[in-house]
């Protein structure tokens, strides 16, 4: 088992490697067959799914891991977001889960020994009306019981961060804003690619193109998956699959209070820096950020219907770019180069859910809606303590199935709106 | 861009027109039900890939609520109908089956 921290990327070996023609660089992360047995079975290898195996491996020293993946590695919604990374949440559980992760975030380059380009940015979610200022006031104050650094800014001080902004309206006028100093971006992929590497390292084996097909239990205690690359029998099973989880729990007999939508996102053709913040509107729906290639990056809101669909619609692009152009006129000749979607996991009080099943021995990780990407290395780091210890740490506790029938919801939406 | 017919006034709305109003056919726990039932209620979806169920709101047009079955992966519309209809009516179930022949209806509640 080499080191994460070898010099498999040093300046020397890009000089070496550069007299070679760049041809002899080797797989970052190992292809093998899937074992007949595994302790864990992780479905799903994307962000979530991988830092979950990266912290048993990590914190508790579980390494007969299999991450299997029905496409390709980082490919679901790790590879479709606008890479967003804040805490400013209201209520306390999720304050602490999404804290945690900014916090991993901080030294994932250098855990990982890959550059995750984390950008720490800094971060405004705009206030563009009454009730925002109120909200947004309450969650600063909240932010400062919990620990996290955010404060309530005026407009004059949203200008000096963000000079290509227009503070007038008149439909949308800024009204001051919430700003997370801490908060920025980091490059989706690179998370992926990095955790990917250091669970291969560890010895723990990622399974691409391999779709789980039935999950096999026996006594109400879960024994095996069925996959598209045969059965592979385990002792526990966690399904982190985001949009499809519902799914995945019907193969083990149980339902989620789930349901899956389509949100999407677009980015502009690349120019000069211009924004050097995150700025989050969610009264129109929209966040504006500006990529390391110059590429405006540009999120929307969500269908309103159950969709599969990775693809979003239209109209949703219009309302947001029609909100924005009057919040950020310079925009308003840009030209749009991609638009994408992802499915999210949608729960019934839009917190994401950590937790024991129906189903001995399977774990879910789903309901990240549509604020994921952010969370991982917090997601992670708590899946990883529940699934090792069968029962959840004090930052999944919050975040059980049984919050649904007790209800004990944890009422984020009305802080976070829908851009979350 | 999705685009459904009022059964009520027959207009065939597309989706700026329309607002969605999630799963349909839910059954309504009393106050004799106990936590789980309220649960299932509430918040278990049947959230399926596939043939899906939902409510509907003429919102823009005559204002009133109607059902429609759909495909979630492709966005085939099989069909609406009014919102007086406790289950799918045969001609929807037809229509499904038409293009879905293993497709059988299923109307058990959540639990």
């Amino acid at each position: 088992m080499s080191s994460p921290r070898s010099g498999r990327y040093s300046v020397f070996a890009i000089a070496r490697e550069a007299f070679r023609q760049h041809q002899n660089w080797q797989r970052a992360w190992a292809n093998p067959t899937p074992k007949d047995r595994y302790k864990v079975v992780i479905v799903g290898a994307g962000g979530h799914g991988l830092a979950t195996a990266y912290y048993l491996g990590k914190n508790f020293g579980i390494t007969d891991v299999a991450v299997i993946e029905k496409g390709w590695l980082g490919g679901g919604n790790t590879g479709r977001n606008t890479t967003i990374i804040r805490s400013n949440y209201l209520q306390d559980p999720s304050a602490a889960i999404y804290n945690k992760a900014l916090q991993l975030y901080e030294t994932l380059s250098q855990d990982l020994n890959y550059n995750v380009m984390f950008s720490p940015r800094g971060l405004i979610m705009l206030a563009q009306t009454e009730h925002e200022i109120r909200g947004y006031k309450r969650t600063a104050y909240a932010n400062n019981l919990q620990g996290v650094k955010t404060e309530w800014i005026e407009p004059k001080r949203v200008k000096e961060l963000v000079p290509i902004i227009n503070l007038d309206g008149p439909r949308y006028p800024v009204l001051g804003g919430l700003y997370q100093e801490r908060g920025g971006t980091a490059r989706h992929d690179a998370v992926a690619w990095g955790y990917a590497r250091a669970c291969s390292d560890m010895g723990m084996h990622i399974i691409q193109n391999c779709e789980v097909q039935g999950i096999e239990t026996e006594g109400g205690q879960v024994r095996a998956v069925n996959t598209s690359k045969g059965r592979i029998g385990c002792e526990k099973v966690a399904l982190v699959v985001a949009g499809h989880s519902s799914q995945l729990a019907d193969m083990a007999g149980f339902r989620l209070p789930i349901e899956s939508i389509a949100l999407q996102a677009l980015v502009s053709e690349p120019i000069k820096p211009c924004m050097d913040v995150v700025v989050m509107a969610n009264t129109v729906h929209g966040y504006l950020s500006q990529s390391d290639k110059g590429e405006m990056v540009i999120g929307g809101g969500t269908d309103g219907f159950n969709n599969f669909t990775q693809r979003g619609s239209w109209h949703h692009v219009e309302e947001t770019v029609r909100a924005l152009v009057e919040t950020f006129p310079m925009i308003s000749r840009l030209k749009m180069l991609r638009q994408w979607g992802g499915i999210v996991d949608m729960t019934g009080d839009r917190s994401p859910i950590l937790s024991t099943t129906p189903v001995g021995g399977i774990f879910v990780n789903c309901g990240w809606g549509t604020g994921g990407f952010k969370a991982i290395p917090g997601s992670g780091w708590a899946m990883a303590e529940l699934i090792a210890k069968g029962t959840p740490g004090p930052l999944a506790a919050e975040f059980g199935l049984n919050r649904f029938r007790e209800g004990r919801f944890i009422d984020e939406s009305v802080a976070a709106g829908v851009a979350h | 861009m999705l685009i459904l017919t009022c059964p009520y006034c027959g207009v065939k709305a597309e989706e700026t027109e329309l607002a969605p109003g999630g799963e349909a056919h839910l059954k309504r726990v009393g106050p004799e039900g106990d936590d789980q039932q309220f649960e299932g209620y509430l918040f278990a979806r049947k959230n399926p890939k596939g043939v899906h169920f939902e409510r509907w709101r003429h919102a823009y047009g005559c204002g009133k609520w109607f059902l429609a079955a759909r495909d979630t992966n492709t966005l085939q519309v099989f069909g609406t109908y009014k919102a007086q209809t406790p289950y799918p009516t045969d001609e929807i179930v037809a229509e499904i089956q038409k293009s879905r022949p293993d497709w059988k209806p299923d109307w058990s509640a959540a639990e």
